[in-house]
């Protein structure tokens, strides 16, 4: 009877001990996505009212502060330019030959009537800047097993106050995330598909978005070809490129 | 006998003049009521129809869900043939398309970047189509502050506080910055050839308004609007006949699950305006019976003491015989001569504050400058026909059940101690 006693403590003991903490599971998973630079073709496929439609871009991102983004699909979207430099966004469109800078109410709005917001886009990709995590559970999503994160910010005025993150525990890749308001409600799902092995990292290749309080299938965001870590030349971030 | 007692009312006026008072006061206090809550709510209802929800209007069934949310997403499309449908079907009523949306608009420094900024809710209408009748419907000449009013395509009026707060002048270039129906970013320029204001506090803030040319092409609405409004009658909401139109379109456009089938919606099912079109309906009865209550008080209160100075009368006139029920009833005629006379002073007065209210108006937009609902900043009465008779009823009503309840003391009276009680006098 001592015996097995023993037994179950040893291993719940090395249960909890072989279980990473909340921190450094965040950190993994900045580990993961977050790059020095990055370089992507993608599209956003929007499903609206109306049915879905497609638009795609290239973008280039610096860090936390800086990244630029042009449309290249449909028509209508094609040369529309944005640039982000810390936390200032500026678009360009060609059919007005105008510069507009984003700023207030306006960060909330939907990009390209996407279910991902202008803040959304403006994110830094480093959680752990951000959010203090704690382990809160675990459960299965894709077959894969997962760690259930809490994340509760860590300073007033982030968009989300609370996320739900699933971790899938082999791979340190997010493969569902809740978003919450500081009202408690649920305002955005996104569920992380085709995860692949992207120079020495898991990098997920399909997100969907799901604007909770919006109509419509949600927007899922598709890499299509992503280089990590290559320099990038800098006058790209300056607004002279937008025009 | 009524010439008898008009005379007794005229010479002894203690017995006359408060009571015809306290009648021509509430008397006039009713007539200034109904016409004061008549026009305030029937302007709030004829402007909520002119800029917003018009007398009927057709949506579609996804659109009438998230109506708060001017959703474009979930217009009508194909509109030129449902148009033409509407005005074959029901060829009384005034037809326009509109579009109602919302965006961001920005000013642009010299350089061309972004100078100032602001969210807006914005209207387009046919312009520049004059059967339309809109530039009248939404009174733009009227409502024009500086400038005017758009003459091609691609100008258009902001709101003049929305102007000044971020300092757009006239024929400056602005861009409008939206969502198209499909969900896609749009970006347009604009020039301001106006500015108006409304006098309505939610809409001054800041509004603009475009054709709706404009607004198809710079929102991907080709035959395309979010609403068809209907317009029954020049100046007055007809519910009877909404709700008629109403149910004879639905019933003849069911189309199972279809969330953007047209479906047609009253003005009362907007707004909140179903509540204020139900007060308008109760509000004569209401005053009514407030005034009725509050006056039967206090004329039965000025008969008790009219009573008790006329104690000695009223005794003397029992003593040489005078029947109880023939003095009872002398008095409820008196009090009918005085409900009338004072109805008539209380109407004629009432009407006369109506009228000047009428016409010069109360300006309150001062205190409205927080108000979210669609009201007028100048508030107005507006003399019915029912003001030429409202105030007869409390008038007289109240004065005959004041003298009734104050005038049954004649019957406690007993004859046997008459002499004696004259004697005391």
């Amino acid at each position: 009877m001592r015996t097995l006693l023993t037994l179950i403590i040893i291993c719940l003991t090395s249960a909890i001990f072989s279980q990473p903490s909340g921190k450094e599971i965040l950190t993994m998973i900045d580990k993961n996505l977050s790059a020095k630079t990055q370089s992507m073709t993608a599209k956003m496929v929007i499903g609206g009212a109306r049915g879905s439609r497609s638009i795609e871009f290239k973008t280039w991102a610096e860090g936390e502060d800086r990244s630029f983004t042009e449309y290249t699909n449909p028509a209508r979207e094609k040369g529309t330019k944005m640039l982000k430099l810390e936390d200032k966004l500026w678009i360009f469109s060609p059919s007005t030959d105008r510069i507009i800078q984003i700023t207030g109410q306006m960060l909330r709005q939907s990009v390209m009537g996407s279910d991902l917001s202008y803040e959304d886009m403006m994110e830094d990709p480093e959680l752990s800047n951000h959010y203090k995590a704690s382990v809160i559970g675990s459960d299965t999503i894709q077959k894969r097993n997962c760690w259930i994160l809490q994340l509760n910010a860590l300073n007033e005025g982030e968009a989300y106050e609370v996320r739900k993150i699933w971790v899938d525990q082999e791979r340190y890749v997010p493969l569902k995330e809740e978003l919450y308001g500081k009202s408690g409600k649920l305002l955005k799902r996104t569920l992380i598909y085709d995860v692949r092995k992207i120079q020495g990292r898991w990098y997920p290749m399909k997100v969907v978005y799901k604007d909770m309080l919006k109509t419509g299938d949600g927007t899922q965001f598709i890499i299509e070809a992503i280089k990590l870590d290559e320099p990038i030349p800098g006058n790209i971030f300056s607004k002279a490129s937008l025009k | 006998m009524i010439k008898f007692l008009i005379k007794g009312l005229l010479r002894d006026s203690h017995r006359s003049r408060l009571p015809l008072i306290v009648v021509a006061l509430g008397v006039m206090l009713t007539v200034l009521l109904t016409t004061w809550i008549n026009g305030v709510l029937g302007d709030s209802i004829n402007m909520n129809a002119k800029i917003a929800t018009g007398h009927i209007k057709v949506i579609t069934k996804a659109y009438r869900e998230s109506m708060d949310q001017i959703p474009v997403d979930l217009s009508l499309t194909g509109t030129q043939e449902l148009l033409a449908e509407l005005r074959r079907d029901y060829p009384s009523v005034s037809w326009v398309e509109r579009i109602q949306f919302g965006g961001l608009l920005d000013l642009p420094d010299t350089s061309g970047e972004t100078k100032s900024q602001g969210p807006f809710a914005g209207l387009a209408v046919n312009f520049f189509d004059t059967k339309s009748g809109e530039a009248e419907r939404l009174n733009l000449n009227q409502i024009l502050v500086e400038g005017k009013l758009p003459e091609r395509p691609g100008e258009i009026l902001v709101s003049h506080t929305f102007a000044k707060k971020l300092g757009i002048t006239l024929n400056d270039k602005v861009t409008f910055i939206g969502t198209t129906m499909f969900g896609g970013m749009t970006i347009s320029n604009y020039t301001v050839s106006g500015t108006i204001s409304y006098g309505i506090a939610a809409l001054d803030r800041g509004s603009l308004i475009m054709d709706i040319a404009d607004a198809r092409n710079a929102l991907d609405m080709e035959d395309a609007c979010n609403e068809i409004l209907g317009f029954i009658d020049v100046d007055y909401y007809d519910d009877a006949k909404a709700t008629e139109l109403m149910t004879l379109f639905n019933d003849s456009h069911q189309s199972g699950s279809n969330e953007f089938a047209p479906v047609m919606i009253r003005l009362r099912d907007q707004n909140d305006l179903g509540g204020m079109i139900d007060l308008m309906a109760g509000v004569v009865g209401i005053i009514s019976f407030v005034f009725i209550l509050v006056l039967s008080v206090v004329l039965w209160n000025a008969g008790l003491v009219g009573g008790l100075r006329r104690y000695g009368e009223v005794g003397l006139r029992l003593a040489i015989g005078e029947g109880k029920g023939h003095i009872y009833r002398s008095m409820i005629a008196e009090s009918l001569v005085i409900g009338i006379a004072g109805s008539v002073i209380g109407v004629a007065a009432g009407l006369a504050l109506s009228y000047l209210l009428q016409q010069k108006g109360l300006d309150l937009s001062g205190a409205m400058q927080n108000a979210t609902m669609l009201m007028p900043g100048v508030f107005r009465t507006r003399i019915t026909t029912e003001a030429y008779y409202i105030g007869f009823i409390p008038g007289i009503f109240a004065t005959l059940i004041g003298t009734v309840l104050s005038g049954v003391g004649i019957y406690r009276r007993q004859t046997a101690r008459l002499f004696k009680e004259l004697q005391l006098q």
